[in-house]
């Protein structure tokens, strides 16, 4: 922690100030772009300036039917993807938490894996591995690679809370008579709750966004990335795609908003 | 998470009277090492079934080989693929790839140290939780859309050719894409616009590391640093910078990675010239030879492998 009474450096060099702008404007302007070609009237090209400013494409967008398929297996995923993510990282954070075992240093760095190692092991692993159980490719293979990679952000989250809360409390509430089930659901869930609320959205917006390992298990099913991913190479409506992006820069900024409020000052 | 702290005996009830969930859980307070069975295996289980299987079992298969009459996998190890991997196209491949990791991490730390810096310095602590939420916000949001709003911004007719025309330096440009290896037909199909894209994607990775390592070094060693006479550039050099290279090498292992297993921006900016994760893509999507598909991703496996025991022993994970 850092006190402000030390704060006696003053202002930084104008060079860097200049340089910290630099950065941030070249992070955030081209999704400002984004946003002004949903706009746009030419539906060919992506000229600069715009020829001309219109919001049909927002409607078109809305009755485009693959957008809607794919934006809706997206949620599921996610939504399941997320669900699973939840129920096992809690458990190996809280296994972490109160034991001390054997290999127990290994587990993070087991869980941290799928996000380490590039998308297409992974991707392509899932896909031998899958194809060889001749499990079909579809909405479940692909939940049980996101989920993989989902779970090290839930896990993360909550060990973090457990550190930071301590065994007190529990401890307390036993010592006051409370039997496990009390504890936990009055001690417990309290604490790690808004953890795990922000492990859920972050895992959410984690699989709602991923394409590479996605591509190597979703077989003929499209999520909304690689519908996006298909727009890129063989676009139909260009302005469609922007509503669609704008659509998805928004959805994902919400949970992270979120969750970087439930979690400040700590598990950062 | 099932109830599993320890249950205290009341004499006041008998057991019989006792709600199952109550008696399982004092039964399993008896029995810790049940506990983290039952905590530990599911997740574990995951794990060590579905991703450590998989990787296991792709390194199995790169020793199988492609029957060439057939097409079917021939399930007999042996070292023929790796044979076919050793192609000068398929080098060509790796050592293009790896180049531009390598300068992709180098460009995002230059990058990164500036703003990394500002944050820990000088911020306010308002201005520094906007910034690091700036930083955080393109981390988290969608990759394909962030790849695909410079699809935009370097089309021709787009935004930054468009700026380039009316400050006159469409001739540097036209030179630039001139130049060898790094040029192209126009910066939407070239390596310098793939380069952009890749330091634009993976920068925040690089941010949030370096800064965490500078935001760690102590006030007072600078202080120190200044007392015994070192001028301010000094003090950067000999003290700030080594400090914050722990940083550099944690984000860089997310760089590094990220770009060798990409196929997103290849795909959407490159040309004939194939990178890593596309070789690997279209082996099992159009050639199905996934023996040398899987032979091909052991490499980046390989590089990662000794990227991860190098950042190790550089005390990388602290700053993690």
């Amino acid at each position: 922690m850092r006190s402000e009474a030390n704060e006696s450096r003053g202002r930084a060099p104008l060079s860097l100030r200049l340089a910290t702008l630099g950065v941030i404007l070249f992070l955030h302007v081209p999704m400002a772009i984004i946003f002004l070609y949903a706009f746009t009237t030419d539906d060919a090209t992506f000229s600069f300036p715009p020829p001309g400013l219109t919001f049909d494409w927002f409607g078109v967008a809305v009755h485009r039917p693959d957008v809607w398929q794919a934006l809706l297996l997206s949620l599921r995923v996610a939504l399941i993807a997320t669900l699973a993510a939840l129920v096992l990282g809690t458990l190996a954070a809280t296994a972490v938490y109160r034991s001390k075992f054997f290999g127990r240093e290994a587990i993070s760095f087991l869980l941290l894996l799928p996000l380490a190692l590039p998308g297409i092991v992974s991707g392509i692993a899932l896909r031998s591995a899958i194809g060889m159980a001749d499990f079909p490719f579809g909405f479940w293979t692909i939940v049980i690679g996101h989920a993989t990679f989902c779970i090290v952000v839930v896990y993360n989250n909550v060990l973090a809370r457990y550190r930071r809360t301590g065994r007190s409390q529990v401890e307390a509430s036993m010592d006051l008579g409370a039997d496990p089930l009390q504890t936990f659901r009055y001690v417990i869930l309290p604490a790690i709750g808004t953890a795990l609320l922000a492990g859920g959205m972050l895992a959410f917006a984690l699989s709602f966004d991923e394409i590479v390992v996605t591509t190597f298990t979703a077989g003929h099913e499209e999520t909304l990335p690689i519908w996006m991913f298909s727009q890129l190479t063989k676009p139909r409506q260009r302005p469609v795609t922007n509503v669609v992006a704008v659509f998805v820069i928004v959805l994902t900024a919400i949970p992270i908003f979120l969750a970087n409020r439930l979690t400040q000052g700590g598990s950062e | 998470m099932s109830p599993t702290r320890p249950a205290r005996d009341r004499d006041s009830q008998g057991p019989e009277e006792r709600p199952v969930l109550l008696r399982i859980a004092s039964f399993l307070y008896l029995r810790p090492s049940l506990v983290l069975a039952l905590l530990l295996g599911p997740p574990l289980v995951w794990m060590i079934v579905v991703y450590l299987g998989s990787l296991v079992f792709l390194l199995i298969q790169s020793f199988f080989s492609l029957d060439p009459f057939t097409g079917q996998v021939i399930r007999v190890l042996t070292l023929a693929t790796y044979k076919d991997l050793w192609t000068p196209a398929n080098l060509d491949i790796f050592f293009r790839t790896a180049t531009m990791a390598a300068v992709v991490t180098v460009t995002t730390a230059v990058l990164a140290f500036p703003l990394a810096y500002f944050m820990a310095r000088y911020a306010s602590t308002r201005l520094k939780t906007v910034l690091y939420l700036a930083v955080l916000l393109p981390l988290w949001s969608s990759y394909l859309v962030r790849v695909y709003a410079w699809r935009l911004i370097l089309a021709k007719e787009g935004i930054l050719n468009w700026f380039i025309q009316q400050l006159d330096l469409t001739r540097v440009l036209d030179l630039l894409l001139r130049a060898p290896v790094i040029g192209g037909p126009s910066l939407s199909v070239s390596f310098l616009g793939m380069f952009i894209v890749f330091v634009y994607v993976w920068l925040p990775y690089m941010i949030l590391p370096v800064q965490a390592a500078l935001e760690r070094v102590p006030r007072s060693l600078l202080e120190a640093s200044g007392d015994l006479g070192a001028r301010p550039g000094q003090t950067l050099r000999h003290v700030t910078l080594p400090l914050a290279f722990p940083g550099v090498i944690a984000g860089s292992i997310f760089t590094f990675s990220l770009t060798l297993g990409d196929f997103v921006v290849p795909y959407s900016l490159g040309n004939s010239s194939f990178f890593i994760g596309q070789a690997v893509l279209s082996l099992t999507g159009t050639a199905f030879n996934i023996p040398l598909a899987a032979a091909f991703t052991v490499v980046p496996m390989g590089i990662m492998a000794f990227y991860l025991v190098g950042a190790r022993t550089l005390g990388a994970f602290d700053a993690l």
